[in-house]
């Protein structure tokens, strides 16, 4: 990891997978978006509702993946000062919201007809909504003082502390009795989906992620340039001076 | 209930989130490399 933290190291591999990253997660995504909504079967029980959980489940894995990342950058930022760790983690925050908020979203929606209530404080989707405000928080954090350095700070120590709810979200539907159902895919025991819902749905999930990879990167290498620019624009106005 | 126009509400804030993400941060991404281009382009020729 550390041989990596070097900006010009990190740079010439960034811009060698920008793009590829971006093609293959568009295509993919399409082509499982696609998948999902018009060659998938309805659900025996949720009928054609089920289509839904192609963008909702991605959106939710990567609202919590997203927000494991920020605080693993931010970990690395406080303990090791890696200079690019608070640029990933500045990366990572807005994004990251962006999912959370559209699982929340794509949630409520499938909730009316399924539940009959677009919302419930029930303990996922009110662990998911304090996901949603803790990366809002988190990014008011990084600008919050004058001192970009005690403002990526303060910042890692909130996303740091706001972690402690990322095991909460996973396990939620197990520690609760939840109107949400419980986990349908696990490492450990399975599925419960069957295979004509089950692969469209993966497909999504990793065009979303590889979207995801690619979207961070474009805004490191925006925040990167960025500071190069203004570094050589106040040396230019300095030589003038 | 007609669950049609809930799937496209959600398709429809999906897609059109991703793609507006999408376009933003590479839009972002090529203005700010352009500018660090062009000033050390600038530097270059004084």
């Amino acid at each position: 990891m550390h041989r990596y933290a070097n900006p010009t190291r990190f740079l010439s591999i960034a811009r060698r997978w920008t793009d590829p990253l971006l093609v293959a997660g568009l295509v993919l995504t399409a082509g499982a978006l696609a998948w999902g909504l018009f060659v998938a079967p309805p659900d025996y029980l949720q009928g054609q509702l089920v289509r839904i959980i192609y963008i909702h489940v991605p959106a939710a894995w990567l609202g919590v993946g997203a927000y494991t990342s920020l605080a693993i950058a931010s970990a690395a930022g406080l303990v090791w000062r890696h200079p690019l760790a608070f640029v990933a983690a500045r990366a990572i925050a807005p994004v990251g919201a962006f999912f959370a908020a559209v699982c929340l979203l794509t949630g409520s929606i499938w909730g009316r007809p399924a539940w009959g209530t677009w919302w419930e404080w029930d303990a996922r989707l009110t662990s998911m909504l304090i996901l949603f405000f803790l990366y809002l928080a988190v990014m008011a954090m990084q600008t919050a003082y004058d001192s970009r350095e005690r403002s990526e700070r303060a910042a890692a120590i909130l996303a740091l502390v706001g972690a402690v709810n990322v095991p909460i979200i996973k396990f939620s539907v197990e520690w609760w009795n939840t109107l949400h159902q419980g986990n349908s895919i696990s490492v450990f025991t399975g599925t419960t989906i069957a295979g004509p819902i089950l692969y469209p749905l993966l497909a999504s999930i990793l065009g979303h992620s590889l979207l995801f990879g690619a979207v961070v990167l474009m805004r490191m290498r925006s925040e990167l340039a960025t500071t190069r620019a203004s570094a050589r624009a106040r040396r230019f106005a300095e030589a003038l001076a | 209930m007609n669950a049609w126009p809930f799937i496209a509400a959600a398709y429809g804030i999906g897609v059109t989130g991703i793609a507006g993400l999408v376009i933003y941060s590479y839009g972002s991404m090529r203005a700010a490399e352009r500018v660090a281009a062009l000033l050390k382009e600038r530097k270059r020729d004084r």
